[in-house]
C-alpha cells in the first residue's frame, strides 16, 4: 500500500471543508496534484497545500492508497467523505463528517470526532480512539434510510442519536452513550458498553441494542420476556431480553410480529 | 375626523389575527386606538407611533458611540461586509413579511450567506420531525368547526398566543361544535400549572424532559399494551383515562410548543407525537400543529422552501447547491462553534434570544442588526437599520401558524424616509452586483413590480 501524509501547518479561522481527502481523489495522483485539490473554507476556495504539505506517494487506485495525516484536524470537516476503499489515519482529532456516505476502506482518528461521524455510511470501519459527539451512524435529515452496513467503533463516550433510522451494519460505543440510541431503527446492531440516558430504541422496529451498563429510563414501549446469556464483542454476558417498541408498527413473519431486541446486563 | 380601518392583521403572535380595527387620526398619521387586539398586540401598534422612533441608520464610532448615517451609507457598509466574509450568517426574519424573505434570497445566493430564521432557536426541531415522519396538519379553521378534543403539550396559549384559545381552538362556537367550550374536552400536559393548565378537564403533570417516554406510552396503551405503573411521573390510571378520551374524539387535535422542541430529545418528541397522530387516526380523526411563535415565522418556511428547498439553516456558502444540516448550519451551532465572520440579525433579537457565548463569538465579527426597535442587538451593534414596521406601517404576505397566508394591510405612513426590509435588501442586493460588477438578476412573477416590461406587454 502506498502512503501519502499530510501535515497540517496552518489553522483555518473558519472550518475547512476538505471532501477530497479520501483515497478516491488521493489515488493516480502525484504529491503536486494532490497539493491543487481544491478545499473550502466558507465561500473561499482554496488548495489542500494552502494548509497541508502533502508527500509520499498515492497509490493507483483507491485500495492501494493509504492516508497518513501527522497533526490535528479540529477544524476539517469531511475526512474520508464518500471513500469506497484504501485507509485514512487521522493523528488527532477531527470534526464533523468523520466518513460520512462511506462505502469502503478503513478510517482510524485517534483523538475525538464531532457530529455526524458515519453518517449514512454503507461500508467500511470506523475506528475512533477518543470520544463522539452526536449523530453517530446517523441519517441524514428527513432520509429513512440510515446506516446500511460497515462498523462504526467509538472507544470513548458519545452523545444523542446513535443509528438514527438504522438498516444495517454495526455501532460499538465503549463507554456511555446519552439518549436516542436506534430510534426508527429497522436492523443493525448497538452495542453501549457504558450506560445510556434514556429512550433506547423509540420507535424501533427492527434490529438488535446491547447495553452492557444501564438503562436509567426505560421507554414503556419495552417489555421484558427472558433472561439470556450470549457473546457480546468477545465476552460472554447474562442479558435481560427485552421486545418493542410495542407502541410502533411491526412487520409479520409466519402470522408472528417481528419485534426489536433490546438487551440489558442481568443486574 | 378620525377614521376606522378594519380587517388590520396584528404583527405579534403567531395567531396572527386579522380582525383588528385600528381608529387613525385625520390626517392618516398617527394611531389613536386598536380595538380587537390582546395586550400585546396592541401595544405593538402603539409602540409605531412612539416619538422616539429611530429615522436613520446608525453607526458605531472608535468611541463606542453611534452616529446617524444615510441609508445609502449603510446599504453600502451591508454590501461590503457580506462580500468580504467567508461565511456570513443572515438570521431572523420571525418579524417580517415574505416579501423581505424573498428579496433576501438574492442577497444570500449573490454573497454566499448562511440563511437562517428563528425556527432555528424554536420550531427548528419540528421541521426536522416533519422531515422525518410527516405533518398531518390542517388549518384552525378546522380546529374552530370540527374538533372536540385538543391537547396542548408543551404549549401555553393563554400567555403565548392571547386570543388563539377563543378564535379557535376551545371558545369559540363552529359548525360541527356549536355548544363550543361546552362541548370541547381539553388535555393540558405540563410541568408546570400553566394558565392553559388551569382550564384544561385534564392536567398530566409531566416530569421535565420525559414527554417522548409518555408519547411511548400513550402509543403503547393505543396498540393494546401493558405499561408500568407510572410513567415520566404519571400514574397509568391518568395516562389510560387521557387515552380514553383521545381515542374517543370525532375531531382530535394535538398542539405542540417549546416543551416539546427545547427539552431533551428535541425533534424526537415532535417526531413521536406527529406518530401518535398517526396512530390515532386510525380510531379518530385526527391532526397536529406547531404553535408557532411570530405572526410570520411560518413565511420563511414556505418562501424558502420554494426558493431553496430547505425551509431554514441554507447553507448558501457553496456557489453551487444549497445545504441544510442542522447541527451544522444552524445559527447557534455556527456561533458557538466560531464558523461564521459576520452576522445580520433582522427582525428578530438574538442578542435577547442567543446564549451569551454565542453572542460573544458573533460579536467579534461585523454585527448588523435591522429592526424597526432599540433592543439587546441593535445595542451591540456595528450597524443598526432601522425599517418600517412591517403590518403597521408596511403591507404583505404573512404565514399563519396553520400556514395559511394572509394579506396584512399598512395603517399608516412610516416616518419619514424610513424604508422597508423589502426596499433595504433590494438596494443592498444591487449594491453588491455594482461592486462585484455583476448584472442583477431579477425573476419576480409576472405583473410583480420588480418585473421588466419587455416589448409588447
Amino acid at each position: 500500500m502506498a502512503t501519502v501524509t499530510l501535515t497540517p501547518y496552518k489553522t483555518p479561522e473558519l472550518f475547512l471543508e476538505c471532501t477530497t481527502i479520501t483515497p478516491d481523489a488521493f489515488c493516480g495522483k502525484a504529491p503536486q496534484e494532490i497539493a491543487e485539490l481544491e478545499v473550502r473554507e466558507g465561500k473561499t476556495k482554496l488548495r489542500m497545500g494552502d494548509y497541508f504539505h502533502v508527500e509520499g506517494k498515492a497509490g493507483k487506485t483507491p485500495e492501494e492508497t493509504e492516508i497518513q495525516i501527522l497533526g490535528d484536524c479540529t477544524r476539517v470537516k469531511y475526512i474520508g467523505f464518500k471513500m469506497t476503499g484504501g485507509a485514512i489515519t487521522v493523528n488527532g482529532n477531527a470534526d464533523m463528517y468523520v466518513g460520512g456516505w462511506m462505502k469502503g476502506g478503513k478510517i482510524h482518528v485517534t483523538g475525538n470526532v464531532h457530529s455526524f461521524c458515519g453518517i449514512a455510511m454503507e461500508g467500511g470501519e470506523i475506528l475512533v480512539d477518543g470520544k463522539a459527539e452526536n449523530y453517530v451512524g446517523c441519517a441524514y435529515r428527513g432520509d429513512w434510510r440510515g446506516m446500511r452496513g460497515g462498523t462504526i467503533r467509538i472507544r470513548g463516550s458519545a452523545g444523542n442519536d446513535i443509528g438514527t433510522f438504522m438498516l444495517g451494519g454495526t455501532i460499538i460505543i465503549e463507554k456511555n452513550a446519552f439518549i436516542h440510541v436506534s430510534t426508527h431503527a429497522e436492523g443493525g446492531t448497538i452495542i453501549i458498553k457504558g450506560n445510556v440516558e434514556g429512550r433506547v430504541g423509540g420507535q424501533m422496529v427492527k434490529g438488535d441494542i446491547y447495553v452492557l451498563g444501564e438503562v436509567q429510563y426505560m421507554l414503556p414501549g419495552f417489555q421484558k420476556i427472558e433472561q439470556v446469556e450470549k457473546e457480546v464483542d468477545g465476552a460472554k454476558v447474562k442479558l435481560d431480553h427485552y421486545i418493542g417498541d410495542l407502541g410502533e408498527r411491526h412487520p409479520k413473519s409466519k402470522g408472528k410480529e417481528i419485534y426489536a431486541n433490546l438487551f440489558v446486563r442481568a443486574t | 375626523m378620525p377614521k376606522i380601518v378594519t380587517d388590520v392583521g396584528c404583527p405579534y403572535c403567531g395567531a396572527s389575527c386579522d380582525d383588528l380595527e385600528i381608529l387613525v387620526s385625520d390626517d392618516g398619521k398617527k394611531i389613536l386606538e386598536v380595538y380587537n387586539a390582546c395586550a400585546i398586540g396592541n401595544e405593538v401598534f402603539h409602540h409605531a407611533s412612539s416619538p422616539d422612533r429611530l429615522k436613520r441608520p446608525r453607526l458605531r464610532q472608535p468611541d463606542g458611540t453611534y452616529q446617524e448615517i444615510s441609508y445609502d451609507e449603510a446599504v453600502d457598509y451591508t454590501a461590503k461586509v457580506l462580500l468580504k466574509a467567508k461565511k456570513p450568517l443572515i438570521y431572523g426574519f420571525g418579524s417580517t413579511n415574505c416579501e423581505a424573505m424573498s428579496a433576501v434570497g438574492r442577497v444570500a445566493e449573490k454573497s454566499g450567506a448562511v440563511l437562517d430564521n428563528c425556527a432555528s432557536i424554536c420550531h427548528g426541531p419540528s421541521f426536522l420531525a416533519i422531515f422525518d415522519n410527516g405533518y398531518p396538519s390542517c388549518t384552525l379553521g378546522e380546529v374552530k368547526n370540527r374538533a372536540d378534543v385538543v391537547v396542548f403539550w408543551g404549549c401555553n396559549p393563554m400567555h403565548a398566543h392571547p386570543r388563539h384559545t377563543s378564535r379557535y381552538s376551545i371558545f369559540p362556537r363552529g359548525f360541527f361544535t356549536e355548544k363550543g367550550q361546552r362541548q370541547r374536552k381539553m388535555i393540558s400536559i405540563d410541568p408546570r400549572e400553566t394558565e392553559t393548565a388551569k382550564l384544561a378537564d385534564i392536567h398530566l403533570m409531566v416530569q421535565q424532559g420525559h414527554d417522548y417516554e409518555l408519547f411511548d406510552a400513550f402509543r403503547t396503551v393505543l396498540r393494546g399494551h401493558d405499561i408500568p405503573d407510572e410513567v415520566a411521573g404519571i400514574r397509568k390510571e391518568a395516562i389510560l383515562e387521557a387515552a380514553g378520551i383521545m381515542k374517543n374524539a370525532r375531531f382530535g387535535m394535538i398542539f405542540f410548543g417549546m416543551g416539546c422542541t427545547h427539552t431533551d430529545g428535541r425533534n424526537h418528541n415532535v417526531d413521536i407525537a406527529i406518530s401518535l397522530t398517526r396512530d390515532l387516526n386510525t380510531v379518530a380523526k385526527y391532526s397536529i400543529m406547531a404553535m408557532r411563535g411570530h405572526y410570520n415565522i411560518a413565511g420563511p418556511g414556505q418562501v424558502w422552501s420554494w426558493q431553496f428547498g430547505f425551509p431554514y439553516c441554507i447553507d448558501l456558502t457553496k456557489g453551487t447547491h444549497a445545504h441544510m444540516n442542522p447541527g451544522e448550519t444552524s445559527s447557534i451551532d455556527l456561533a458557538m462553534r466560531d464558523e461564521v465572520d459576520a452576522f445580520i440579525n433582522i427582525g428578530t433579537d438574538a442578542g435577547a434570544h442567543f446564549p451569551i457565548d454565542a453572542v460573544k463569538h458573533l460579536r467579534k465579527h461585523p454585527f448588523i442588526t435591522i429592526d424597526p426597535n432599540i433592543c439587546m442587538a441593535s445595542e451591540i451593534s456595528d450597524l443598526h437599520i432601522p425599517v418600517a414596521v412591517v403590518g403597521v406601517e408596511e403591507a404583505g404576505v404573512v404565514y399563519r401558524m396553520d400556514n395559511v397566508p394572509i394579506q396584512f394591510k399598512k395603517v399608516v405612513d412610516p416616518p419619514e424616509g424610513v424604508i422597508s426590509d423589502e426596499q433595504l435588501f433590494d438596494r443592498v442586493y444591487l449594491r453588491i452586483c455594482e461592486l462585484t460588477e455583476t448584472e442583477p438578476t431579477w425573476i419576480p412573477a409576472k405583473g410583480h413590480a420588480k418585473a421588466p416590461v419587455t416589448a409588447g406587454q
